[in-house]
């Protein structure tokens, strides 16, 4: 029992992250129907970008986080306007590969600027644990889920009550309606994206300060936050939480309980029989908007 | 576009693939020059036409679950994993001759593609994109699991006792299955089934209420396109007999897959051809010659210039392709073809 309460609390923590990395997916695609696969690839690269402003650059860690906040900024802003809407129109296929391409440039750029490494951001969150009875919690992964529960209320409230929260909600239900309404669209897809890779570099540099900062850092982008997107459904904020928190348990809970039996590793792919199980039962996910098709 | 006085005059010659004498002298001496290649072309020359050749088949796979019945499939490298690990272990461990191998390795394939595009009929798009892409890293966990990451050495193919173990003598094999694979891809538009297809991709929903079995033709698609995929992967195996492994089936190959029909020209076999050739081109021939002069030149580069120059000119093709020539390769060649044609009256 123990040993469950132990996993439910590191499911919790980890899918905390999980939730907010999905969250970045979720802002691109409510707001453009884009499902950005480079997601992951950014989130490495970005964390990447800390690491070297603090260690090789030797900058207080603040202003490291603050410099790869402003460059997110313009990298969303750049993405959206020279790459996605040249593409606006184009079949879905078209958007899949070429955020799968983008992905594999920022790769190709990271292989090249850091090689294949695996390096320690500077310690920025204490990491002694914390007993709470029988369970134990790693306080920078409590720290994590704590940014991740703000970010997720801040962008709640910034969804609710600012006129550029709303607009991007307009945008998202009907972009016809949204520009009959005096909005312009165009900014408005680039302000999520700026918004989507600001959320990336944030995660970054979460999970790297919890891990480590290393060229698969990209993946989770492909095979945790897909599930966790897709769990929670693809338009939906809250839904990324609770998704995220969903396929963190799973994962360690499924992974903790059948490592042993089917050997190492399984916990990494368990996400992924879940999003194939959703696929085939509930493919719009949890809060979900359920579409119907005509011809 | 035809060119003034060739004419149809019967059925049999409107439905023909190669249609003038002239066409039929050009193949004729293409596929010389392809039977004579090992005689002129180097040994490194003969290995990259290998790998085209095993590219080749794959990609005309995914033409047709992609690009004819629009079902995306990112798992392509996977499923070639499948073919590639069932007829090593046919041929190594239960000793069964090649021949029979090489046709369960393309069944096997077809049957895992099955499973997994089972859910096709219920989602699209994005949901089947990221239901493919599970299938990308499931297939390769288990593959992982069942026969570990070290490299797992494969006999030799041999037809009849003659055995294939050099590279020259692979490139026969290998030229002449993808022949015949692109010949069957070629001539699948042109069968029920092909029509079925690209109705399919089209708009799935008239499809249905036109009468096609959706669900039917949508599976045949992943299973045709799957068999081009263990097919390869069986050659694969064979070609570089001691070192088949997981890390050779990765995402990245599945993309870059999908990347080469984008680049050749969605939903045109000739666009496969182009796209394919064109890319390992890049990859294997371009990527390898600059990569020491851009570390000459830029000294701060780490180590693994060759792949990740190949990975970011890949990518920046692809990228450029999409927003600059969605239509690809085979559209230019369309274009080249239709202006030489009319010449000089090109009106």
């Amino acid at each position: 029992m123990d040993q469950f309460l132990q996993f439910l609390v590191n499911g919790i923590m980890i899918g905390g992250i999980y939730g907010l990395v999905a969250l970045g997916l979720v802002l691109v695609y409510k707001s453009s129907r884009v499902l950005n696969l480079a997601h992951g690839s950014f989130l490495m690269i970005l964390a990447w970008l800390c690491w070297s402003f603090a260690e090789q650059l030797g900058l207080p860690i603040w202003l490291s986080i603050l410099l790869v906040l402003v460059i997110s900024v313009l990298a969303g802003l750049g993405v959206e306007r020279f790459m996605l809407r040249p593409l606006i129109g184009q079949p879905i296929l078209a958007v899949i590969i070429a955020t799968l391409a983008l992905g594999y440039l920022l790769e190709g750029v990271a292989i090249m600027a850091w090689g294949a490494d695996t390096k320690g951001l500077p310690e920025f969150i204490p990491r002694e644990a914390i007993w709470l009875g029988p369970v134990s919690i790693a306080q920078h992964y409590l720290w994590a889920f704590g940014i991740a529960i703000l970010l997720f209320v801040l962008l709640y409230l910034f969804f609710r009550y600012t006129k550029m929260g709303l607009g991007m909600q307009i945008v998202s239900e009907d972009q016809q309606v949204a520009r009959s309404l005096g909005i312009r669209v165009k900014n408005i897809l680039a302000q999520s994206w700026a918004f989507a890779l600001v959320i990336a570099a944030i995660s970054g540099i979460l999970y790297a300060s919890l891990n480590s900062v290393n060229n698969g850092n990209a993946l989770i982008g492909l095979t945790k936050a897909l599930p966790v997107m897709l769990l929670g459904g693809l338009e939906s904020l809250y839904g990324a939480l609770v998704g995220g928190i969903i396929v963190g348990v799973f994962e360690i809970v499924v992974g903790g309980y059948m490592d042993p039996w089917v050997g190492g590793g399984f916990s990494n792919v368990a996400p992924l029989f879940l999003m194939l199980v959703i696929l085939l039962i509930r493919p719009y996910g949890i809060f979900g908007w359920q579409r119907i098709e005509r011809i | 576009m035809r060119p003034a006085g060739t004419y149809d005059t019967t059925y049999g010659q409107d439905m023909a693939t190669v249609r003038t004498r002239a066409q039929w002298i050009m193949l004729a001496v293409f596929l010389a020059l392809l039977l004579a290649f090992p005689y002129f072309g180097g040994i490194r020359w003969i290995g990259v036409f290998n790998l085209m050749g095993i590219t080749l088949i794959t990609v005309f796979g995914l033409h047709i679950t992609t690009g004819l019945c629009g079902q995306i499939n990112l798992g392509q490298a996977a499923f070639m994993a499948v073919g590639a690990y069932t007829s090593a272990v046919l041929t190594t461990k239960l000793g069964l001759p090649f021949l029979v191998a090489l046709p369960c390795a393309g069944i096997m394939a077809g049957a895992v593609g099955l499973f997994f595009g089972a859910p096709s009929l219920r989602i699209k798009g994005f949901y089947l994109a990221m239901s493919t892409l599970a299938a990308q890293f499931i297939i390769i966990w288990a593959v992982t699991k069942l026969f570990g990451t070290a490299a797992m050495s494969v006999r030799y193919a041999s037809i009849g006792g003659f055995l294939f173990d050099t590279d020259t003598k692979m490139y026969y094999l290998i030229i002449t299955l993808t022949l015949i694979a692109g010949l069957a891809a070629l001539n699948l538009t042109r069968t029920r089934a092909g029509r079925a297809f690209t109705a399919v991709r089209d708009n799935d929903l008239a499809a249905e209420v036109m009468g096609i079995n959706l669900f039917y033709y949508k599976l045949l698609a992943f299973f045709i396109g799957c068999l081009y995929a263990g097919i390869a992967g069986s050659l694969w195996a064979h070609c570089w007999s001691f070192s088949i492994q997981p890390l050779q089936f990765t995402l990245r190959d599945s993309v870059w897959y999908l990347g080469m029909i984008i680049v050749g020209g969605v939903g045109s076999p000739l666009g496969a051809v182009l796209g394919t050739v064109s890319i390992r081109l890049l990859d294997k021939v371009f990527a390898p010659y600059i990569s020491p002069i851009l570390a000459a030149a830029f000294p701060f580069l780490r180590a693994n210039v060759t792949y990740a120059a190949g990975a970011i000119l890949f990518a920046l093709v692809i990228i450029i392709f999409l927003i600059k020539q969605p239509r690809g390769l085979a559209h230019w060649w369309q274009l080249i073809k239709a202006s030489y044609r009319l010449w000089p009256y090109g009106y």
